[in-house]
């Protein structure tokens, strides 16, 4: 595939997908690093009772929460764990959603079948709903908001990977080189996955955007990794009892929130436009 | 004999990434009322595009007119107010058999509604008014109308006209659908027909039958055709007079006898010696169709050309007239019968298309 | 009847006695479902075809749509599997092979699309594509594969750079040549040509059979070469084979069948091709209709419905391929 150049440089010309790539840029910076940008690193741990509920000031940038922790501190540090569920939720949903669209795509018969059903079952239900049941009959830590995630992720990828196979499948090239003596492991790997890419990738930053929100839902209902933790969910679900006087101690991780989940769904939508249009174009063929 | 349609030093530009696509490059063309004229020419020859220009229906973002005249009886079309154009020349005076049959209908419509709508606006019946999107078709006239669409169905031969405007247009099979095409471009008493390669995807057989039709019914009414085709063989069945364009530029322009007989562009002569000939020699043209975002100066066959000298790179040749009717440019034209193998003759000498 | 036919085709072409790919009886119907899936009737796309291809020759099969040429072509490919009938390539029965042992025989027995160029993966290098056929089929190292490659390169007259290029950066006539340099990486011995020349400018026409030519040269090449344009198949095809709605009616030597058409189909298609310098052929034209659907196949001869000969025998009994005239005709009155 060409470049990841050619495509940042397509990307940069549409200003929502660039905003969203901002976005996610200081997200990431924010992440990594949180110990030299905080001005409080201590605070994810430690308690100053003394200095509960402070507001916004020169020393506290976005004031102190309920412990008397920096909010400011803390949420930087609770982008660390915003990214890892996300990276991992989607990369485990992707790990086990796309060999199944593959193999449900690629294969017609009772089986592929069965596969799109079992996916549509999961569909069915909202995901929200069911990362909720999953987590709460496993009980509240990373690891499991993290399989509640996944499980209930994998599907959109399944589905996504299935009806581009299919289409896939009647292109001249695909059943050409099948004629030609290729296995199904070499069409589906080498030629159908490469071709596939783009809707994937679309798919994946969508996903997290959606996938983060939902984790901040669970976190709220106080499924997700327990105190001290610095999860953005859990530290709204904290300053309901301080609303609306401690206003910051709110606002600070839903906005956080809100910009993180939009700009994955500013960058998705950049990258459907680039990815998939221009590079048919370029693809086709010039007569001569 | 004052021409129907005299096309002067058309130039048209289409817009591309890479630049402007000189598409069109001076066209001359004209048409005599009552004449079947064919367009012949490759891919890229710009055939299609001339049809459009013809008829005004150029995509209007991608296409550029840079200059030249389309004068039908007259008046230039490119200058003329476009309500004008649309309500009285466009699908009235001049009329359009698209090339592909399969997407000319619209699916969900009967065929009877997708003629009668035709009627309702273009019909020769419909006086000079311009058409109102919701004024009144009359009951007389559209009886009238109604009863001219039966007697043109029979005329192109379809099998119970009346049948047939119940059904929808997937009940018809390609070649069924070409004849409502002509019966379409017929009904509105046009003075010019433009067939956009209209029997390109049919079946050969289906394909001699819509000819022979189709020839018939304009000589029978007095309607010149603007024919465009790649296949010569067809140009041959059905066109009077045969036009052969390049890369945008127009060539040489015959009667049919005499531009298969005697060609005399060297582009011609080697168009025709490439159709396969029974003894199975193949000869084909070296070298490749120039882009037209960067087209060979001059004249634009000559990287291709035997001929070619230095004057063919600078200047484009003027139209010489060799014979009656007989139209070259070109600035070395060859004289002399064309060195086609000639198929034998007999009851199914079959020897090439 | 078979027997008969399969004979008279083999006997004219080249000296050899075993037919390369010979077919047999060979059927191919699909199932034609209404709204709910339900099977209502069949679509006979090939109805009994026997035919035999000796080595090196070039055979034509002619017809106008919906009459099975293609779907012959991809049925003897193994691209859809026979509903009936035997496929014998080099003596072996290959119609009814395991899906792998049915891999194996694309190393002898290819099938060139309309378009070649489409058949490479628009993401791969155009080496890489090249490489690939070997890959699958042989054990040569990179290196035997590369020379390899490279004078297959050659042979379809295109420059090594080429190998460093991706297909939409080629022209459309080289995307064709590099389609067929990947299939000749194989060494095939018989290749199914499909429409090779349909919708081309008839000036790149003539420059595609001439590659077509000199690749059967190289490369000792069988071919079937499936057309519906008749003055293509003349040129190129030493015997030729005419189809109608799933059968053979008449088969034999090219000439012959060009001068001297036996079955009246025959001589309605190739009447019905304009024939430049001479009289107008359509004013003569005698063929009315259209063919009938392949789901309803008329009984007895399928030509009956548009036939100038068809008589009250024609509807009862559906004529064999016979011998007449050094070539095989099924028609009553041939």
């Amino acid at each position: 595939m060409s470049a990841p150049w050619f495509v940042l440089t397509r990307l940069a010309r549409d200003r929502s997908a660039l905003v969203g790539l901002l976005l996610i840029a200081l997200l990431v910076v924010c992440a990594l690093a949180a110990p030299f940008l905080a001005t409080h690193p201590d605070d994810v741990f430690e308690l100053h009772p003394a200095e509960r509920l402070r507001a916004p000031s020169g020393a506290h940038w976005l004031g102190t929460d309920r412990m008397g922790a920096d909010v400011y501190s803390r949420l930087l540090f609770g982008a660390r764990i915003t990214i890892v569920i996300g990276l991992i939720a989607v990369g485990a949903s992707l790990v086990l959603g796309v060999p199944i669209g593959l193999v449900a795509g690629y294969y017609h018969g009772w089986f592929s079948d069965l596969l799109m059903r079992v996916s549509d079952i999961f569909l069915a239900v909202p995901q929200v709903v069911l990362a909720i049941a999953i987590a709460q009959t496993l009980g509240p830590s990373l690891p499991n908001v993290i399989l509640a995630l996944s499980v209930t992720y994998w599907p959109w990828f399944a589905r996504v990977v299935y009806a581009e196979t299919r289409a896939l499948q009647k292109e001249v090239f695909v059943e050409s080189t099948a004629a030609l003596g290729a296995s199904a492991w070499r069409l589906t790997v080498l030629h159908v996955l490469p071709n596939i890419a783009s809707p994937i990738i679309v798919r994946a930053s969508i996903g997290m955007g959606f996938t983060i929100l939902t984790a901040a839902a669970l976190g709220f209902l106080g499924l997700g990794p327990p105190p001290p933790t610095p999860e953005w969910g859990r530290t709204i679900a904290e300053s309901r009892e301080f609303l609306p006087d401690a206003w910051w101690y709110a606002a600070a991780p839903g906005l956080a929130i809100f910009l993180t989940v939009m700009g994955f769904n500013l960058l998705g939508d950049g990258l459907r436009d680039v990815l998939d249009p221009r590079l048919r174009r370029s693809r086709t063929a010039r007569d001569g | 004999m004052a021409e129907l349609l005299a096309v002067r030093g058309l130039r048209v530009d289409f817009v591309t990434d890479r630049g402007p696509a000189q598409v069109l490059d001076g066209i001359n063309l004209d048409i005599a009322p009552g004449e079947v004229v064919g367009l012949v020419g490759e891919s890229g020859c710009g055939k299609t595009t001339l049809a459009r220009a013809i008829l005004g229906i150029l995509p209007a973002t991608a296409a550029r007119i840079r200059g030249g005249e389309v004068r039908f009886k007259g008046t230039d079309l490119l200058r003329e107010d476009p309500r004008v154009v649309n309500d009285h020349v466009r699908g009235r005076a001049i009329t359009f058999i698209p090339q592909d049959p399969f997407t000319s209908f619209s699916p969900v419509f009967s065929v009877g509604t997708q003629i009668m709508d035709l009627m309702k606006w273009k019909s020769p019946l419909a006086g000079s008014r311009p058409a109102a999107l919701f004024g009144r078709y009359p009951r007389d006239r559209r009886r009238a109308d109604h009863d001219a669409v039966l007697e043109t169905l029979r005329a192109v031969q379809m099998p119970e006209p009346a049948r047939t405007l119940r059904r929808l247009p997937h009940e018809f099979s390609g070649g069924q659908r070409q004849r409502l095409m002509i019966a379409m471009a017929l009904l509105p008493r046009p003075e010019l027909i433009i067939a956009d390669e209209p029997t390109t995807a049919l079946d050969v057989t289906i394909q001699a039958q819509i000819l022979r039709t189709l020839r018939a019914l304009v000589k029978e009414r007095g309607v010149s055709v603007l024919f465009t085709t790649h296949d010569l063989g067809t140009a041959h069945e059905v066109c009077d007079r045969v036009v052969v364009m390049y890369a945008g530029q127009e060539m040489e322009a015959a009667p049919t006898e005499a531009f298969f007989r005697r060609p005399a562009h060297p582009y011609t002569r080697r168009l025709l010696d490439s159709v396969p000939g029974p003894s199975g020699e193949l000869r084909d043209i070296p070298g490749e169709v120039p882009s037209l975002v960067a087209p060979p100066p001059g004249c634009r066959f000559h990287p291709r050309c035997d001929y070619a000298t230095a004057e063919c790179r600078l200047d484009r040749p003027a139209a010489r007239l060799l014979a009656a009717g007989h139209g070259v440019r070109c600035h070395h034209p060859v004289d002399g019968e064309s060195t086609r193998e000639t198929g034998a003759r007999g009851v199914s000498a079959r020897a090439e298309p | 009847m078979s027997a008969a036919s399969v004979s008279v085709g083999a006997a004219s072409a080249a000296s050899v006695s075993v037919p390369l790919l010979e077919v047999v009886d060979l059927v191919r119907h699909f199932p034609v479902r209404n709204a709910f899936g339900r099977r209502v009737g069949w679509l006979r796309a090939v109805d009994g075809v026997s035919l035999a291809v000796a080595p090196g020759e070039t055979l034509g099969l002619v017809g106008e749509s919906g009459c099975g040429k293609s779907t012959l072509g991809k049925t003897v490919m193994g691209i859809y599997t026979p509903s009936a009938g035997d496929i014998r390539f080099a003596g072996r029965e290959i119609g009814r092979l395991a899906r792998r042992e049915r891999r194996a025989v694309a190393k002898d027995l290819q099938y060139v699309y309309q378009d070649p160029g489409a058949s490479l993966d628009p993401r791969w290098k155009v080496g890489r594509s090249l490489h690939e056929p070997l890959r699958i089929h042989t054990r040569l190292s990179r290196g035997e594969r590369e020379r390899e490659v490279r004078a297959i390169l050659t042979a379809v007259g295109l420059p090594d750079a080429h190998l460093d290029l991706y297909p939409h950066e080629l022209s459309g006539g080289q995307q064709r040549r590099v389609g067929l340099a990947r299939i000749l990486t194989l060494r095939p011995r018989l290749v199914i040509l499909d429409e090779p020349t349909s919708g081309l400018d008839v000036s790149v026409q003539a420059s595609v059979l001439k590659l077509f030519r000199s690749l059967q040269q190289t490369f000792a090449l069988t071919y079937v070469f499936i057309s519906h344009d008749l003055s293509v198949v003349r040129a190129m095809c030493a015997r030729i084979a005419v189809m109608y709605l799933g059968k053979i009616v008449e088969i034999g030597d090219t000439t012959a069948i060009f001068e001297r058409p036996r079955h009246p189909y025959t001589q309605s298609l190739l009447d019905a091709v304009p024939l430049i310098g001479a009289r107008r052929i359509s004013q003569d034209f005698r063929l009315e209709g259209e063919p009938p659907n392949p789901r309803d196949v008329p009984s007895g001869c399928r030509f009956r419905t548009r036939c100038p000969l068809v008589q009250e025998r024609c509807a009862r009994e559906e004529p064999a391929l016979r011998v007449v005239d050094g070539r095989a005709v099924a028609c009553h009155f041939a």
